[in-house]
């Protein structure tokens, strides 16, 4: 039966992946029969370079993504350096577990209600300081350049690309190496910037990869935070996609092309980058340099503070305007606090809160299922333990989701799949399943095998082992894997709106349209709760494993690992 | 492909249920999907009262789908036809109208006629001509069914605007004496794209020739001064006209946030029904231009494919009934104006018209001044293009 878990995976995730991308990819060339377009031509291309500030779009794009990943892992490299020793897991897991919970659309909103010329900092500061009766006509969100929308991606990769660092530092004999670079005269600063730094970054270049990627083609975050006009090169697909022309279909599937050109564009230049940083780091301890970057790390940390900062801020501001009454520019807090958005779940919010729970516990049962499959299929050599089986499954991660998810649509529909609940569960299965299984196969791999072992000796047979010994035993980092899937489910927007048919609407999907609507407190309603979901998920996660193993004390903790 | 949709929808259609009671029958037990832009709560909130009087009354009930925009709704259903989704499908019934329906119409996307087979639709004026039977100057032949009417109109907040400008021309000399106050939604939303065509109906030399489908010649003469008052008005407004709101809804949250000066509906008693929730100050109030402006009528069209199309009829009869019409406009459940024709109603349903509450904020019929005929269609999909090009370099 474990042996059927390999081509289950492949049929379920790998396949429809390639298949959406061959999808796309026909229709770019104007083969869209369906539609009654037969191709192969090159007018679906010349339709696109014809979109008006195309230029501008794919250059938005590229800069925000590359920008605003380069300058989240600079300052998550300069806290790590700036923070260690003192960031145990625990704290640091504390620190970060809001803003890492939150989805990027929560995020937005509240970094929106922030940051705006009317938002809370302005009026906080209003008149008194600012002299402001009226907001200031200044574009602090939405700007033309995007540099709101780089902003807020800096804010929300930040913490994920901090923790992944402080996990892989724990692999690293960061104090030696301090010792060490310290005897030879190195300072700190160089030591962390030539030694401990770029031997981390190693172990975390698939994050880095995969947060690139989802950077240059964020569609929510751009929606709220980014410019209209031009939007960044994935609105303006998106925007394609939606429009009544059916026509419009073949060059946004070129677009959609263009998003994956663009990302692997983005991905070369981060390897070029890569190259020049580790050239760098080699070349200058060897031309006899002792001292390192000092004013970079501490700028970079100083900017991590700051990003902190701005993200706990943007989710207090959400949870302020979710029980404000009136509260009108410049008063810095609400003149009244009302119950009112939270008191009629039946006109708002009740249903996409339930469909977003029901959603993710399926999604994320169904991603633990099939990695705790995957993983045991390995252990009993049904399946290689190989490298680019795992890139197949982390393959959705890694590319623009618009650029294969309108084929991945147009495929369901063709298999007859009605669009709905499940088509937005196994969509987003595509996404959380890649997270769930690299979360768990470190303790799962880790796992100290004479445990097994030894149950074997016993007379147990692999199902008996994998029931009563290893799962129990993983019982920590099964929660935690099954936190970070619902964590992905709850913030997934283009897959939960192009395969639900519309008729699906969870929380991440109400709070983009309402976020633009004329009531905050309704956007922020449905933002706090899409932020508040996940974080309930890492809080049992936390807390559920030192429950049951109250007289099991050697079996708590094993989820640092 | 014009043929082959064509042909589809020809073997598709069913013939018309004459019998009123059939289509009852087959409703009851039915869930309409509904999908209608999410954007506004009160109307999302009608929709949900309309659910339960149509469970209550039909045995039918409403599963609203919140849209951010309708086109996304057609885009449904014209994916569902590439894939051959020719019956169950997810689109039950569209709040539709201008550009979106004349999409689905042309290509064969709708069901229908059947708006002469809702008993209510005796009291609506159909005659050809009259508002309901024309939507944007396209002819709605029964294909769609009237709701709800809408009339652009202008916002201002007479604390700190108390004298706003009387025309568009004069908007922009307010707008050059007072720069940054003013902004308009994106020309993609529908009402970005009807401000600029307001000011189109305005400033064009022969108003007339916008109601045929545009023509190349047409087009250059016609809009040549409304780009010229753009691009006088572009530089003064809000953000230096580089950054746009993405909907009315935005907009009427700067007008409170102080931002701008100004704000724009689509329903006339949308501003009051906002200083009712505490999202507007008591001193907005609504104003238009002095020759009139832009009004047409709101409808709900059932695609093809609809998986429950009795159950839509059902609907879309239920949202003409008298006393749904004069509920829907009284002020403080929705109030948006009636599509029916008072000449065809009887003295008791006048009377419950005649008894609805008013607010300072709510104009009345007269104070609307006269409506101005929509432009073809096809104008709107030129302006909007032409202005996407304009904000995109």
């Amino acid at each position: 039966m474990i042996r059927l878990v390999p081509p289950l995976v492949a049929l379920a995730i790998v396949l429809p992946v390639l298949a959406g991308l061959a999808g796309t990819l026909a229709a770019a060339f104007g083969h869209l029969p369906a539609l009654g377009f037969t191709g192969p031509s090159l007018d679906p291309w010349r339709d696109l370079a014809a979109l008006p500030g195309l230029g501008r779009s794919l250059w938005l794009s590229l800069a925000t993504g590359l920008g605003a990943t380069a300058l989240a892992l600079l300052a998550a490299m300069a806290a790590a350096a700036a923070l260690w020793p003192r960031l145990s897991s625990g704290a640091a897991a504390r620190a970060l577990a809001p803003l890492l919970a939150a989805p990027h659309a929560a995020m937005a909103v509240g970094l929106a209600f922030l940051l705006a010329p009317s938002g809370w900092l302005a009026r906080l500061a209003s008149p008194w300081a600012t002299g402001w009766q009226r907001p200031p006509d200044l574009a602090t969100v939405n700007d033309p350049a995007g540099l709101a929308l780089a902003a807020g991606l800096v804010v929300k990769e930040l913490p994920f690309l901090l923790f992944v660092l402080i996990a892989a530092l724990r692999q690293l004999p960061v104090a030696q190496a301090m010792a060490e670079g310290r005897a030879l005269g190195y300072r700190p600063a160089a030591v962390w910037a030539f030694l401990i730094l770029p031997q981390a970054y190693r172990l975390i270049r698939l994050p880095v990869f995969v947060t690139l990627a989802f950077a240059v083609s964020v569609v929510d975050m751009a929606i709220l935070l980014g410019p209209a006009t031009p939007p960044p090169m994935a609105v303006a697909v998106m925007r394609w996609m939606v429009a009544p022309d059916p026509a419009g279909m073949l060059p946004a599937a070129a677009g959609a092309v263009a998003m994956l050109g663009l990302t692997a564009l983005a991905a070369l230049a981060w390897l070029a980058g890569e190259r020049l940083a580790g050239m760098a780091a080699r070349a200058l301890p060897l031309a006899g340099r002792r001292r390192g970057p000092r004013a970079t790390l501490a700028a970079g940390a100083a900017l991590a503070g700051l990003a902190w900062l701005a993200g706990i801020a943007a989710l207090a501001v959400l949870a302020l305007w979710s029980v404000a009454g009136r509260w009108r520019f410049p008063d810095p807090l609400p003149a009244s606090l009302s119950a009112a958005a939270w008191a009629q779940p039946a006109a708002g919010w009740g249903e996409p809160a339930l469909a977003t729970l029901g959603i993710g516990a399926a999604v994320t049962l169904a991603a633990l299922a099939l990695a705790i499959g995957w993983l045991e299929a390995e252990d009993r050599g049904a399946m290689p333990r190989a490298r680019w089986a795992v890139a197949l499954a982390v393959l959705p991660l890694l590319l623009p989701q618009v650029g294969f998810l309108y084929g991945v649509t147009a495929s369901a529909l063709a298999l007859g799949l009605p669009g709905g609940a499940a088509a937005v569960i196994w969509a987003q299965l595509l996404f959380a399943f890649p997270y769930v299984l690299i979360a768990l196969s470190g303790p799962w791999r880790g796992l100290d095998p004479r445990l097994p072992a030894t149950a074997a000796a016993l007379g147990a047979g692999p199902w008996r082992r994998l029931f009563t010994v290893k799962l129990p035993v993983l019982a920590g980092p099964l929660m935690a894997a099954a936190a970070i899937g619902l964590a992905v489910s709850v913030a997934q927007y283009l897959p939960t709106l192009l395969l639900g048919a519309g008729r699906v609407a969870t929380l991440t999907t109400e709070a983009v349209t309402l976020a633009t609507g004329v009531d905050r407190r309704l956007a922020a309603v449905t933002a706090v709760l899409q932020a508040v979901l996940p974080m309930l998920g890492f809080a049992l996660a936390l807390w559920l494993p030192g429950r049951l193993f109250a007289n099991r004390r050697g079996l708590i903790g094993r989820g640092a690992a | 492909m014009r043929l082959v949709a064509a042909a589809l929808a020809l073997s598709l259609a069913t013939p018309a249920l004459a019998d009123w009671q059939a289509t009852l029958d087959a409703a009851r037990g039915q869930t309409v999907y509904w999908h209608a832009w999410g954007g506004d709560q009160r109307t999302n909130d009608f929709i949900a009262w309309i659910g339960a009087e149509a469970e209550r009354r039909h045995g039918v009930s409403i599963a609203q789908v919140k849209l951010a925009d309708t086109a996304e709704a057609v885009t449904r259903v014209v994916a569902e036809k590439a894939a051959g989704v020719a019956e169950g499908g997810a689109v039950d019934m569209i709040w539709i109208n201008g550009p979106n329906f004349l999409a689905m119409k042309d290509q064969g996307l709708l069901h229908g006629p059947f708006v002469a087979d809702l008993p209510n639709a005796a009291y609506v004026d159909l005659s050809p001509g009259a508002a309901a039977s024309l939507d944007f100057t396209v002819p709605v032949e029964g294909m769609e069914s009237p709701w709800r009417l809408a009339r652009f109109v202008l916002v201002h907040d007479s604390a700190t605007l108390p004298n706003p400008p009387a025309s568009m021309a004069a908007l922009a000399d307010w707008a050059a004496a007072n720069p940054g106050r003013l902004t308009h939604p994106v020309a993609g939303n529908f009402m970005g794209a009807t401000f600029l065509k307001q000011a189109l109906v305005e400033l064009a030399p022969d108003p007339a020739a916008l109601l045929a489908p545009v023509t190349e010649a047409a087009y250059g003469t016609q809009t040549a001064p409304l780009w010229d008052w753009y691009a006088r008005l572009r530089s003064n407004l809000w953000r230096g006209g580089r950054t746009f709101p993405e909907n009315e809804s935005a907009q009427f949250r700067l007008l409170d946030d102080g931002e701008v000066d100004i704000a724009m509906a689509f329903d006339p008693a949308a501003p009051a029904a906002l200083v009712e929730q505490g999202l507007l100050p008591d001193s907005v109030r609504v104003f238009v231009p002095e020759g009139g402006s832009l009004g047409n009528i709101s409808f709900v069209a059932i695609p093809f494919n609809a998986a429950h199309r009795a159950g839509a009829m059902v609907v879309a009869n239920l949202l003409l009934d008298p006393a749904v019409q004069a509920r829907m406009q009284d002020i403080t459940v929705l109030g948006s104006y009636s599509v029916l024709d008072p000449a065809r109603l009887d003295a008791a349903q006048r009377a419950a018209f005649a008894a609805l509450p008013t607010a300072p904020a709510l104009p009345t019929l007269d104070d609307l001044g006269p409506t101005l005929p929509e432009p073809h269609p096809s104008w709107m999909t030129r302006i909007t293009e032409d202005w996407v090009r304009l904000t995109a370099e």
